[in-house]
């Protein structure tokens, strides 16, 4: 029993539909024989009963004359009649009304003037059932254990009565006739069955491949990120099909948190990194600046030999390295600068253009911008060149570049979108740390800076990957805030 | 020329309507006599009515009696009965013909039992049994066997257990085979018959004893007929064997012919009949 509970729901809902239907035709099909059995065994009894009202008149004229010949013809004839049809006819008797054969259809074993107690037990006992007998109505004897049935008619006429007609008929006809009718339940079963249990299959799997799939699922939460289920595996609003909208809430919730998590923790590196940038670049600044005027004093105020003076100027192209380096690294938004102007998007399209033109790009450009915005125009065309020169690099030889300039919702929304090669999931998570650099020959300090500014002008920068493989920078900076 | 055309056409519509309206010859026959073989009786019957260019009708009854009322009521003007019937109303009725079975006027009583019976070898063996006689008229399947019983000594009525009619001779064999009847009497001509066309059946059943010969069944003619139809049934009926589909009739009938009848054939059933006391 614990085997079957523990079976899995994808074999249990069906076994347990086929055997509840099987119980039920099963039910069925016996309820059908056993009324076959009770209809055999009146359906029998009245044709019995009906042959021998049909030969009772004949018969009493007959016996009436004490013409015996002519009743044995009578009932010779009934009888070779009866035996083609379902009843079949073993004996006919005629009594008179001391129970002595008087004609019988059989006299080698029923001879004429025999006293019914001389012919065997089954007699004797159908003799006292003839005794019981009152007015002129037929009975049906059914005898436990004996191999024939009889049928009992008065002979009479008026009241007057000249004796009992018998007729025995085997039982052999019983089971033709009853297994006729059982075969006719069987196969109404069986047809049932044919047309149910395929049914009760394909509803019982309908129910349970979707539960499974869900359990399997949610067995792997934790783990792992489960596949997606079919959006038709089930599309029904019972409750199952409820269980199927929460686990998918669920799964959607579960992933918009990690996604969550990531970001925060992106953005937390990033900002610490940046933190950790700026500290070192103002501490490598200040000695920087004083090695930079010492080295300059040197040059103006000293007598050097040409070595000496070929040293300085390698030490200061050194330094001067470190501090465009340094510069880069310690991103300063907070400098004051004027407001964007549309001009302004449009002179980034005019400084990108021969970059572009090496390449063959067509550029799509849609700037919407028609009035001046509270946003600094300095950092705004930087982080556009920025994303332009990447989007350039990444972009294949005759490729596409769009790139469109709206107001949304208050803030400046900048896309830039390239068809170059893909970036992955893992590079995108390391995409503006840093010399992160995924492409040749950049330093990987482009995108690191338009980060940092975008973050210092309290907006946001995000990267997604179109359905059409392009690649999406999107920056969303809030207007007003930075006059 | 108009005057000849009426008289041939009254002639021949004359002639028409006697032809029509002529008034059948109806003959009787018994189940006894019929032997179930109906369809040859009625082709009998067609060669009768070719023969006699007159017609016949065969008018049947189940038992010699029936046919006897009704030539007394003059609804028969012959029958073909057992010579018991003759006798038993002589007065209204003529002798016509009598049938030559194996060329002599002759029929004997044949006792019967099943094949099963080793044991009785005559009558009197046979007391208490169940016996089947054919019909309270007939000389072979009646009279003989009680005639023998009173020459015994015996009662008939209380010699058997149970004692019945068949009507028919041929129903006695069958009476006798399946063991309805323990024994039974009938004509030997019936029993040869029908060994003849069905042995299976009589192969059942065992001849015990033969009698000496009676004459065999006659066929009578009532008092008031026109003498012409009796001489020309009569006539008919005696040339048959001189004829070829006569012949084939006869044949078929297990009969050689017809001969004029005469009462002296049926002394033997006669003097039964006076002993036993039915005259």
């Amino acid at each position: 029993m614990k085997f079957f509970l523990n079976l899995s729901y994808r074999h249990k809902i069906p076994l347990w539909g086929c055997f509840l239907i099987i119980i039920s035709v099963i039910a069925v099909s016996a309820s059908f024989i056993g009324n076959a059995y009770t209809h055999v065994e009146k359906d029998l009894s009245i044709d019995s009963e009906k042959l021998g009202y049909s030969l009772r008149s004949n018969l009493f004229t007959a016996i009436l004359q004490d013409d015996i010949w002519r009743a044995f013809e009578i009932i010779t004839e009934a009888s070779q009649r009866e035996s083609s049809s379902m009843v079949q006819v073993e004996n006919i008797l005629v009594l008179d009304n001391a129970q002595r054969v008087l004609v019988s259809t059989h006299p080698k074993e029923t001879p004429i003037h025999t006293n019914m107690y001389d012919l065997g037990s089954e007699f004797s006992e159908i003799s006292r059932h003839i005794n019981q007998m009152s007015g002129d109505k037929s009975r049906t004897i059914y005898l436990p254990k004996s191999k024939h049935y009889y049928s009992l008619t008065p002979i009479s006429r008026e009241n007057a009565s000249l004796g009992t007609l018998i007729i025995v008929h085997s039982k052999d006809v019983f089971f033709p006739l009853f297994a006729k009718n059982a075969r006719n339940g069987l196969l109404v079963g069986t047809l049932i069955l044919a047309i149910l249990l395929p049914f009760n299959w394909y509803w019982g799997q309908r129910m349970a491949v979707p539960l499974v799939q869900l359990a399997a699922r949610m067995a792997q939460l934790g783990k792992k990120w489960p596949e997606d289920l079919d959006p038709d595996l089930y599309e029904y609003h019972d409750e199952l099909g409820l269980l199927f909208e929460a686990y998918n809430q669920l799964l959607d919730d579960l992933k918009s948190k990690e996604v969550l998590e990531m970001q925060i923790l992106q953005s937390e590196r990033l900002a610490a990194l940046g933190q950790l940038a700026a500290g070192i670049a103002h501490e490598i600044n200040n000695p920087l600046s004083g090695m930079l005027m010492a080295i300059d004093t040197l040059k103006c105020h000293s007598e050097t030999s040409p070595l000496t003076q070929k040293t300085i100027a390698l030490i200061e192209r050194g330094l001067t390295q470190i501090k465009d380096t340094v510069a880069a690294l310690l991103v300063e938004a907070k400098m004051k600068s004027r407001n964007l102007l549309p001009q302004d998007i449009e002179d980034v399209l005019t400084l990108i253009s021969p970059m572009s033109g090496k390449k063959a790009l067509h550029i799509a450009w849609h700037n919407s911008l028609t009035d001046e915005i509270a946003l600094p125009a300095t950092f705004i065309r930087q982080i556009m060149i920025n994303l332009l020169m990447n989007a350039i690099k990444a972009a294949a030889q005759q490729g596409e570049i769009s790139c469109d300039i709206s107001v949304i919702d208050s803030k400046l929304q900048i896309s830039v979108i390239n068809d170059g090669k893909t970036l992955s999931a893992e590079q995108i998570s390391h995409l503006f740390e840093p010399f992160a650099s995924f492409s040749e020959g950049g330093h990987g300090l482009g995108l690191w800076v338009t980060y940092q500014i975008v973050n210092q002008l309290s907006g946001n920068i995000s990267v997604k990957k179109e359905n059409n493989n392009h690649m999406n920078f999107t920056v969303k900076i809030p207007l007003g805030e930075h006059p | 020329m108009n005057i000849i055309f009426r008289l041939i056409l009254t002639c021949w519509l004359l002639l028409m309507s006697s032809a029509l309206l002529a008034t059948p010859l109806r003959l009787g026959i018994t189940s006894a006599t019929a032997r179930g073989q109906y369809a040859l009786l009625e082709e009998w019957r067609d060669y009768l009515q070719r023969k006699l260019d007159k017609p016949v009708e065969f008018i049947f009854r189940e038992s010699y009696l029936e046919s006897l009322d009704l030539l007394k009521q003059n609804e028969l003007d012959f029958a073909w009965v057992s010579s018991p019937a003759y006798f038993e109303n002589s007065r209204q009725m003529n002798l016509l013909v009598t049938p030559l079975y194996k060329g002599q006027p002759f029929d004997h009583s044949y006792l019967i039992v099943p094949s099963s019976d080793h044991v009785s070898q005559s009558l009197l063996d046979l007391k208490n049994k169940v016996f089947a006689y054919v019909d309270p008229d007939s000389s072979t399947g009646y009279l003989q066997p009680r005639y023998q019983l009173l020459q015994q000594h015996q009662n008939a009525e209380r010699f058997f257990k149970k004692t019945f009619f068949t009507r028919d001779h041929q129903k006695i064999v069958a009476a006798v085979a399946i063991g309805m009847a323990d024994a039974g009497a009938m004509s030997g001509f019936a029993w040869d018959s029908l060994a003849r066309s069905r042995p299976d059946i009589t192969n059942q059943t065992r001849i015990v004893t033969r009698s000496a010969p009676y004459g065999f069944p006659p066929l009578i003619a009532r008092n008031s007929l026109s003498k012409r139809d009796f001489n020309d049934m009569q006539r008919v009926l005696i040339e048959m064997n001189q004829d070829p589909d006569g012949i084939k009739l006869l044949q078929r009938l297990n009969l050689d012919g017809f001969i004029v009848a005469d009462s002296k054939l049926y002394q033997g059933v006669y003097k039964m009949m006076r002993r036993i006391g039915d005259l």
